[in-house]
């Protein structure tokens, strides 16, 4: 039987059985040990599955050793700079808006990991409400600069004092 | 701010706490991974950028009141054992170990709660309680986090949830599991069985101690993979309806062993016991696995209340990082064994020999013929 990720004869087979499903995956030695499958508790499928992520477009049987020289025009985060190729490296992200940049490469193992593909349960309270405080300052401060361009006095002194109000209740 | 010393000189309030009914399950552990927005997880960040991170998350953590006059720790400021004495506690993982500079330990006075700064996500924190209380555990880790969360902006999606360095985490960033004692499910074969049954649910199952299969002092942690399309709740639900019933298996198991070889049974203490008492020279594996079964004992009635809780306690003190802290140098392998023995036997000095009478009188004993007509 043929390794999963080379030509080379497969010497590894793991096997996971997940909410009764059967997946199955078999390796040579050398990508087994590439992709660190030496200590059988410390597995997961997943992270094989994220090993597995080819380095730019899937191409069928590519050796991962010879991804380096195609990176040309891989894709990275503009953010930090994190390419598709250091995902399948190390098999972990670099910052969180690499969910953005990468989306399209992660969705469709996330139903592999997963049970759903999309959040239910606990929302950062503190984080919402600060989201919503951001927007609002920004929407009263527009308000504010239209309502002086505009020589409202009246309705921009309120304004002002709603945006103080805010401010101040976010230094809490 | 609390020294090493002081933290590390009680036992943690969940090693002590156990309930003897609770025998099958010694502790409940939650813990969230949470990273902060626009700042690059720590993995991939430089070094400049983790203290940044490190700088603005350790004040809030610290500011808890939950964590008032907590050991707090750059990691770079510890000895190698003792990050490895956090490690055989489970206050720190042994990947965070690894780390040392842009690191922080911080972890509670009771060891009830530990937080790692910049571990593989910026924040990983848990709770830990005795026997099986993950609800317990999850209503007071959320009380942190919600009070963290209006301190430090958590990177989050609509979508995927909390947003995690590895993707195995992402949604709730939830990690639930528990430590069970199951010796009755081993010596009667059934394990096997059992932990395919519970994999077979999508919870993970592994060996506490040993590698690969094999489980040293019949010790399992059992776990959920998925943190992603279900709540907090129900994956919680899912798992303390599993664990009850491996502990209800090993009830079940311990009374059949008990009323179909009680001498098997009382062979197995006693001998553990003989050794435990009297050896000089130990090795962590077979010290393992006798006080597996002196613990059992402990559960069964062969020994007075509160000798499952020395076990745990002593698991824990015999633990190579424990040993050299306890002997205040490096300790070679030889030398260990000989520590750990000296310890063992002190512990035990007082614990009376195996006595299974007290099965005998509830009527359950079979070893005696009964004699009607003798009343």
């Amino acid at each position: 039987m043929k390794c999963d990720f080379c030509d080379s004869k497969a010497t590894v087979f793991l096997t996971q059985l997940v909410e009764g499903q059967m997946k199955k995956v078999c390796l040579c030695d050398s990508c087994a040990k590439e992709r660190g499958v030496t200590d059988p508790t410390g597995f997961s499928l997943a992270d094989l599955l994220l090993g597995g992520i080819p380095a730019t477009a899937p191409v069928a049987g590519a050796k991962p050793k010879s991804a380096p020289s195609q990176a040309a025009g891989v894709k990275s985060c503009p953010s930090c700079g994190f390419s598709l190729e250091d995902l399948r490296r190390v098999r972990r992200f670099g910052c969180s808006e690499c969910y953005d940049v990468f989306h399209d490469e992660i969705a469709p193992m996330l139903s592999g990991m997963h049970k759903g593909v999309s959040h239910v349960g606990r929302v950062p309270e503190g984080l919402m409400a600060m989201q919503f405080r951001h927007k609002r300052l920004e929407e009263l401060r527009n308000r504010l600069e239209q309502a002086i361009a505009a020589e409202n006095y009246e309705e921009a002194a309120g304004i002002r004092d709603e945006i103080r109000n805010l401010e101040t209740s976010a230094s809490v | 701010m609390m020294r090493f010393t002081t933290l590390i000189k009680h036992p943690a309030d969940w090693m002590t706490g156990g309930q003897e009914e609770h025998g099958a399950v010694l502790t409940s552990r939650i813990r969230f991974a949470r990273n902060l927005r626009r700042h690059p997880f720590p993995g991939w960040a430089t070094r400049d950028q983790r203290a940044a991170a490190l700088e603005m998350m350790r004040p809030a953590v610290e500011a808890l009141p939950a964590m008032k006059d907590a050991f707090s720790q750059e990691l770079c400021d510890l000895s190698s054992v003792q990050k490895q004495v956090l490690v055989e506690r489970h206050l720190i993982s042994r990947e965070h170990a690894a780390r040392s500079d842009g690191s922080a330990a911080v972890i509670e006075r009771r060891q009830s709660f530990s937080l790692m700064l910049n571990e593989e996500d910026h924040l990983r924190m848990q709770a830990i309680r005795p026997g099986l209380q993950l609800a317990a555990a999850y209503a007071s880790l959320s009380e942190l986090d919600a009070g963290l969360e209006t301190q430090l902006e958590f990177a989050f999606d609509p979508t995927l949830g909390y947003l995690t360095t590895c993707p195995t985490n992402l949604g709730t960033g939830l990690r639930a599991s528990a430590m069970l004692h199951l010796p009755a499910l081993v010596l009667s074969d059934q394990i096997g069985q059992v932990l395919q049954a519970v994999n077979k649910i999508g919870l993970a199952v592994r060996g506490l101690y040993g590698e690969g299969t094999e489980s040293l002092g019949n010790l399992y942690q059992i776990s959920n993979q998925s943190t992603l399309g279900e709540s907090e709740e129900t994956i919680i639900r899912r798992l303390e309806r599993v664990i009850s019933q491996v502990a209800l298996h090993e009830r079940n198991a311990r009374a059949k062993l008990l009323e179909d070889d009680p001498s098997m049974v009382a062979d197995k203490i006693g001998r553990a016991y003989g050794v435990l008492r009297h050896a000089h020279i130990i090795d962590s594996k077979e010290a393992l696995n006798h006080l597996s079964l002196l613990r059992l004992g402990g559960n069964l009635g062969f020994f007075p209340a509160g000798t499952a809780t020395l076990c745990d306690t002593l698991l824990m003190d015999i633990q190579p990082a424990h040993l050299q802290l306890h002997a205040g140098r490096k300790l070679s392998a030889e030398e260990r064994d000989t520590i750990r023995a000296e310890i063992v036997r002190s512990r035990l000095q007082t614990l009376p020999t195996p006595d299974n009478s007290s099965n005998n009188n509830n009527g359950e004993n079979l070893s005696e013929p009964i004699t009607p007509g003798d009343a």
